[in-house]
């Protein structure tokens, strides 16, 4: 693992590197290199598994953060790349000629963290949401509860009593009026 | 090879066709389909009664499981990630306690270990029975899928005792399992095991010498090893071509390192043998099931006293840790930021890649009637795909 971390300070000067466990580690890279690192990491240091592209939102620093998890199938080591992106208008350098998995996982970023790939095949199609028209679902300024107050309409018998109270009033009905 | 004058034209592996023409059917297979634990639909465009072109469409289970977890707190999450994978949700739990564990650095007691191994082991046998129902009765086998359903049945039965659930068993939770093994269960596992061994006999007489089920399944949907790293592809689906990648064996987790097993493979991924590899698999669960029950440690301590839960706060961290399901890698990418609630849990499920990518690229030239195997032969689970 120490390995490859070395080689990627000395090739790509990257930092800050944080080291999990001995066979995991995340790096942070900056956006425009990241199809130049993957690569390498692929061609020439067995990285050649792509394990998952996800996003995590960031708002108080106005910040998305990517993760493309890579995998050794020689070394049996993980390495995490992670990209900051701008939360106003996100976008990335699409990768999707690299493996072929990938164009699914950006049209899901894109639907679901409202994150660019442009160039990537098929971006705007569709992935789980049909006819989406709010803020992309998976950001942490979703509101949930408002989202489906505004959505679906009140149903009864889902309003809340205190429990103390409304039994009272179910098992004895008459002390109310005795009072 | 038949006259393919009438075939639309290929252009870099993508074949060229109008609807309008009339020369083209576009055929809808699912959502609902009884092979596929889940709702994934299947456009198709088939020429005859070739397919030519393949879209899959996911979005009719999406239950927004990373989202409801942001919400909640980690002891909250444990009966939501169980639900992501229906046959086999002791993965998930595991998972999830695994990240839990890492990130708040609390060490489980052995024990726990080997009960963790023992429900990962037996949901992988259940799991692989529901698969194999799914499978023989795509190739209109329905006995073998009455059988290996029924025999799933006697497993979830095993599973209520011990937990209390059938299908869902919430027992693996942060610091350990919830409760020690009932007395008298491993005889009545035994019967199980023992039960399971007599059907998985039969069902290499009734299903790997059936002629028909070989002819429909030899050279079904071919991987090559090549592909593999090009599509992700992972567990038996990747063993089958030669690979031996198996989380158990490569990065051992739990107690794996202790247990006598041997990955499995073939020489050549097509249908038949990634039906095959998967039934050797079911033996060498059953196998590895008997070597935990032999080994299992004495003592009452499953349970690491965890700080009051509901006000549980893990360390600022991030972690990605992995199992091998019945379908291959599955992992769990867990960010904490401090609070008492994942900041993001992202859950990888092996069918991302087998149904989006491998599936329309496999499918192409496959006769419209072979579909349904071909789709259950790479062993998808939907609700991975849209947690």
């Amino acid at each position: 693992m120490q390995e490859i971390l070395n080689k990627l300070i000395d090739r790509y000067a990257i930092e800050p590197i944080q080291e999990n466990r001995h066979n995991q580690a995340f790096v942070t890279i900056e956006k425009n290199r990241l199809p130049d690192v993957l690569t390498w990491l692929r061609d020439y240091e067995d990285y050649t598994h792509l394990a998952f592209i996800t996003a995590v939102d960031y708002p108080e620093i106005e910040k998305i953060q990517l993760t493309y998890m890579l995998h050794n199938y020689i070394l049996h080591t993980d390495l995490g790349l992670r990209v900051l992106l701008d939360r106003t208008r996100p976008e990335m350098v699409s990768i999707h000629h690299l493996w072929k998995q990938v164009a699914t996982y950006q049209r899901e970023l894109r639907e679901m963290f409202g994150i660019d790939f442009p160039g990537s095949p098929g971006l705007q199609e569709n992935f789980a949401l049909e006819g989406w028209k709010d803020i992309p679902p998976m950001r942490r300024d979703f509101d949930t509860k408002e989202y489906s107050e505004k959505t679906y309409f009140p149903r009864p018998g889902r309003q809340t009593h205190d429990p103390k109270e409304y039994m009272k009033e179910k098992l004895y009905p008459s002390a109310k009026e005795d009072k | 090879m038949s006259d393919r004058s009438k075939f639309p034209p290929v252009i870099d592996g993508k074949a060229q066709f109008d609807l309008d023409s009339g020369k083209y059917i576009k055929v809808w297979q699912g959502p609902q389909h009884p092979g596929v634990t889940g709702n994934m639909a299947l456009e198709l465009i088939i020429s005859g009664d070739e397919v030519i072109d393949l879209t899959t469409h996911v979005g009719y289970l999406h239950r927004g499981f990373e989202k409801l977890m942001e919400r909640r707190r980690y002891i909250q999450c444990f009966p939501i990630v169980c639900r992501i994978c229906v046959p086999e949700p002791d993965t998930n739990e595991y998972l999830l306690a695994a990240a839990a564990e890492e990130l708040a650095g609390i060490e489980i007691p052995e024990k726990a270990k080997w009960l963790r191994t023992l429900t990962l082991e037996l949901s992988r046998l259940a799991s692989f029975l529901m698969w194999i129902g799914g499978q023989s009765g795509a190739f209109g086998m329905g006995t073998v899928a009455q059988w290996a359903i029924a025999q799933r049945d006697f497993i979830l039965d095993l599973f209520e005792e011990l937990s209390g659930g059938r299908v869902y068993h919430m027992y693996i939770v942060p610091g350990g399992v919830r409760d020690d093994l009932p007395s008298g269960w491993d005889k009545h596992l035994e019967d199980v095991l023992v039960k399971t061994e007599k059907m998985l006999k039969e069902i290499e007489i009734v299903m790997f010498n059936n002629v028909i089920f070989k002819m429909r399944a030899q050279n079904l949907g071919i991987i090559t090893p090549d592909m593999v790293d090009k599509f992700g592809i992972v567990g038996p689906n990747a063993r089958a071509a030669g690979l031996a990648r198996d989380l158990r064996k490569d990065e051992p987790y739990l107690i794996y390192d202790k247990l006598d097993f041997q990955v499995i493979t073939r020489d050549f991924s097509d249908a038949y043998n990634r039906t095959y590899l998967r039934w050797q698999e079911m033996w060498q669960s059953i196998g590895l099931i008997r070597q935990i029950m032999a080994g299992m440690p004495a003592g009452n301590d499953y349970h690491y006293n965890l700080p009051n839960v509901l006000n549980w706060k893990i360390p600022h961290g991030e972690t990605y840790v992995k199992a091998e399901s019945t379908r291959g890698e599955y992992g769990f990418y867990m960010v904490s930021d401090g609070s008492g609630y994942p900041r993001r849990v992202y859950v990888r499920g092996p069918s991302y890649t087998h149904a989006m990518a491998l599936l329309p690229h496999l499918a192409v030239n496959v006769n419209i009637a072979d579909m349904a195997g071909l789709m259950v032969s790479l062993h998808t689970y939907p609700p991975e795909i849209e947690r």
